[in-house]
């Protein structure tokens, strides 16, 4: 040991986060595009989001989950083969996915075959021709990833989480039947198709070695002559309850841990008290230092990986808390989240804890604007939020504002234990009676 | 060749080069120090590798390097546990470690003015770290959890990664559990951490990697300020790992009682990675022909063709990456498939696409997966961290940074002639493992 401790040495103040200069141009289509330079690598990258996702699916949400695993499936002049082949020549790759609202297709290509790589985008997206044997074989793949997914304790715990939360609105459906996978024929994904993939109230995002303006000339020129209307059909969001849902036990019999999920409602990223919210959040289980992660892991060790976050959803945001805990500890490590949640609600959080989870906010998302890869992803959900693409310019001083007060009024409101609702995915005979004695346990 | 649309340019593929700068010096105590500067974001990521990972285990103490590597998050010479995250993300950033065959890391990725700051951290726990038994006793508990929720309680949970080395290799370096056995776990002692901390983080067994927003020189000199007088102490041998080929076929069924459906994985030896470089990259673009997306060989034949499977996947490396291994190594794929339990159809449907490309390749379609890897390649390297961790693997195995810039390079320089060779050589039936990974109860 040394006879004096070495200090660690000073850190000078951190460069201003750099805002990405943008260009931005809504098509007489409706469809908004975005674009920023960023020339590290000779490349770009594209998110464009279409409202087509499993939400908006009145059915079992299958058409919607489909759709994206079709898409790619053949367009009026090229076979799935060919599109794939094609995008090997361009340098590109493109991944089509649904989440809750939208259809999102993303991916990247070297930047001087963008052009050529939007007007492939634009032909996938608009003249699909859906073959019977390229839906034949996405179905099969699609029924099998239900039955994987199913088999984690971590989607059983999801589902079980959305329909306790939202019930019968369409997020409180969970992953649809296989067998209904299965049975879906051409004509409701084609139908979906032609009702929802609209350029109104779509949004691209192109990042790339190339000067905004060029970006959107070369969108404008690929998805220009995109037009369709949108049919109507509008969602109104979901009640969340807040209070009084006892804690739901999933039995998974032999399981070696408990998957412990706990969920509640949270602000959406537009709200002017949400930097509140994402302080007392990351205080809470947010990051890696911070108060559920240096208890039961660092202190029990009790789990790997516990974390609590923010997710958002047009019409609802959701707060969640994640843990996967040994069987045999899964009664103490519900009682310590517990009393970290109570902790949040009752107790104002320390000077040096707030400043300490603002500075990582700040920092991380500087990081995260180092690659073009990651400058689309943030531009995309700061927009699909609905917030200015210049989102980033007040975002140091808003978080400088945050005072220990309002994180306490955000933990009392959003993390106070009576407001969340507990499900765990485990062995039922090994856990159930300790859980019991801790709070109701529905039957 | 499409039939119509736009064909790439020319000048696609030559553009896909890098010139990443490299610039390395190495401390009377033996550490070396290799810094990447680039200027354009905020952000430096600081990385220390050390030589020692799985295969450096001894007998009796397996998943032993990894234990230990969460053991140097547990308090340090100047810093009381908790302290080295603290800074971390309380100054911005965040912070990780991982064990690989050959190697163990700590990294920081964090705002460029807290450089200083990462380099004292990382030099305060090569100076000693402060073990006691609390501490071990946690992260053994942390650890046994990490491998739960990976493994034991996860439907094909180390199913290529960790199992199928276990099936392809014969040698305890190369072939033991390298996550650990529960007992060798438990098993492990205070002195065993100390013995192993004197053995291997020795600063001359060790690389300094900093990528990102710093100036070479001054880097050096602060490298020599916070690592200079830590005493230079004798450096282990390389583990030798080398073992001969399979002789004949090796096959192991696995039973997963959370999988769903059934799923097989095949492995080979490969050419040396270091002393065979060019027919090693000619194997990674054999592994993207045959396993690399929707126009990959086997992708086309088992999914699209033949229906049977619903994923094929496929790589060469071990858990580290391609360029990440320097004794033997694996050419690895895998496949979930449909129906009963019988790997035998899927294994044919290999073999015979196998045959076809020993029987030799087109030059267009080698193209395509040669310009669609440079073009990935390139991706990876827009991230500082991919970049760094790249450059410090390569410094580590190679004495080679700068073989980061060589690898358009050398994907480029591979003909179909190659591919048919390294697949006649190497991807023998006689000389493979076969994973057989099934549904159902343990017995």
């Amino acid at each position: 040991m040394n006879p004096s401790f070495l200090q660690p040495p000073a850190v000078g103040r951190p460069r201003p986060i750099a805002v990405p200069a943008f260009a931005e141009r809504t098509l007489r289509t409706g469809l908004r595009v975005i674009a920023v330079r960023r020339p590290s690598v000779p490349r770009a990258e594209i998110r464009l989001r279409i409202p087509a996702g499993i939400a908006h699916d009145s059915g079992n949400g299958v058409r919607a989950r489909l759709l994206p695993e079709t898409l790619l499936g053949g367009t009026a002049d090229r076979s799935s083969f060919e599109i794939a082949k094609e995008l090997q020549r361009l340098g590109a790759g493109l991944d089509t996915h649904a989440d809750a609202d939208d259809l999102v297709l993303s991916g990247g290509v070297l930047v001087e075959n963008l052009s050529a790589y939007l007007d492939l985008a634009a032909s996938i997206l608009t003249t699909p021709t859906f073959p019977a044997s390229e839906i034949a074989v996405a179905r099969d793949r699609l029924a099998q990833e239900i039955l994987i997914s199913r088999s984690q304790p971590q989607t059983t715990a999801a589902e079980a989480m959305a329909a306790r939360l939202y019930g019968k609105h369409p997020y409180g459906r969970g992953l649809p039947d296989p067998d209904a996978v299965r049975r879906t024929g051409r004509a409701p994904i084609a139908r979906f198709h032609a009702e929802r993939v609209v350029p109104k109230g779509a949004t691209m995002i192109v990042v790339g070695d190339i000067r905004p303006e060029r970006a959107l000339d070369a969108a404008e020129a690929a998805f220009g002559r995109w037009r369709r209307k949108a049919a109507a059909g509008k969602i109104d969001g979901p009640a969340v309850p807040t209070a009084g849902v006892p804690l739901q036990i999933v039995d998974r019999p032999g399981s070696v841990q408990t998957t412990i999920q706990i969920g509640g409602a949270a602000l959406p990223r537009n709200h002017q008290d949400f930097l509140s919210l994402a302080l007392a959040n990351l205080v809470f289980g947010g990051y890696f230092t911070s108060r559920l992660v240096k208890n039961i892991r660092e202190s029990k060790g009790y789990t790997y990986s516990p974390r609590s976050l923010i997710s958002h959803r047009k019409l609802a945001s959701t707060l969640q808390i994640i843990a996967d805990v040994g069987t045999e500890v899964t009664a103490p490590a519900l009682l310590e989240i517990r009393y970290e949640l109570g902790r949040m609600a009752a107790l104002r959080v320390e000077q040096e804890e707030l400043d300490a989870a603002r500075r990582y906010l700040a920092g991380i998302t500087a990081l995260q604007l180092t690659t073009q890869a990651g400058v689309a992803s943030y531009l995309d959900a700061i927009v699909a939020a609905g917030l200015a693409p210049d989102y980033l310019k007040g975002f140091r001083a808003a978080l400088e504002r945050v005072g220990t007060d309002e994180v306490r009024e955000m933990a009392a409101r959003y993390l106070a234990p009576t407001n969340l609702v507990t499900v765990l995915v485990g062995d039922r005979a090994a856990i159930a009676r300790d859980v019991a004695a801790l709070e109701p346990v529905a039957d | 060749m499409s039939r119509t649309g736009t064909r790439p340019r020319s000048g696609a593929v030559a553009r896909a080069r890098t010139h990443i700068a490299i610039e390395r010096t190495t401390l009377r105590n033996g550490l070396r120090v290799v810094v990447s500067p680039d200027r354009s974001s905020p952000a430096v990521f600081v990385a220390a590798y050390y030589d020692v990972g799985f295969r450096s285990e001894p007998k009796g103490r397996t998943g032993f390097a990894h234990l230990f590597e969460h053991l140097m998050f547990e308090g340090s010479v100047n810093l009381p546990k908790g302290k080295h995250d603290e800074l971390t993300t309380g100054n911005g950033g965040w912070n990780n470690g991982s064990t690989r065959n050959d190697f163990t890391n700590y990294y920081e990725m964090m705002p460029s003015n807290a450089l200083e700051l990462a380099l004292f951290l990382e030099a305060d726990r090569m100076r000693g770290i402060a073990l006691t038994p609390e501490n071990l006793r946690n992260q053994t508990d942390v650890v046994k959890e990490e491998i739960k929720v990976n493994v034991k309680n996860a439907p094909y949970g180390g199913f290529s990664w960790l199992y199928l080395p276990q099936v392809l290799f014969n040698t305890f370096p190369n072939a033991h559990d390298a996550y650990g056995d529960f007992n060798d776990l438990e098993a492990a002692t205070l002195d065993d951490a100390h013995a192993f901390f004197d053995r291997y983080y020795a600063p001359g067994n060790c690389v300094l990697v900093v990528a990102g927003d710093a100036d070479p020189d001054k880097t050096f000199a602060m490298a020599a300020r916070h690592f200079g007088d830590i005493p230079a102490r004798e450096v282990p041998a390389t583990v030798d790992a080398e073992e001969p080929v399979p002789p004949k076929e090796r096959r192991k069924v696995h039973t997963d009682p959370h999988a769903p459906q059934p799923a097989v994985a095949v492995g080979y030896r490969t050419p040396d990675p270091i002393r065979n470089l060019d027919d090693y990259v000619a194997a990674t673009l054999l592994s993207s022909l045959l396993t690399d997306g929707e126009a990959s060989r086997l992708f086309q034949r088992l999914v699209k063709h033949d229906r049977i499977a619903s994923h094929v996947g496929g790589s060469v490396g071990l858990v580290a990456g391609t360029f990440e291994v320097r004794g033997p190594s694996m050419f690895e794929i895998s496949a979930m498939y449909h129906g009963a339990a019988d790997p035998a159809p899927v294994l044919r449907s290999i073999d015979e696409e196998i045959a076809r490309v020993i029987d030799g390749v087109d030059a267009e379609e080698l193209a395509r997966f040669t310009n669609a890897t440079r073009a990935n390649v390139l991706g990876a390297l827009d991230s500082l961290e991919q970049r760094g961790m790249w450059i410090a693997a390569m410094e580590q195995q190679r004495g080679r940074a700068e073989m980061i810039n060589d690898i358009p390079e050398l994907l480029a320089r591979v003909t179909p002639a190659d591919v048919s060779r390294v697949a006649a050589e190497w991807l023998r039936p006689a000389a493979r493992a076969v994973l057989d990974w099934r549904p159902g109860a343990v017995a």
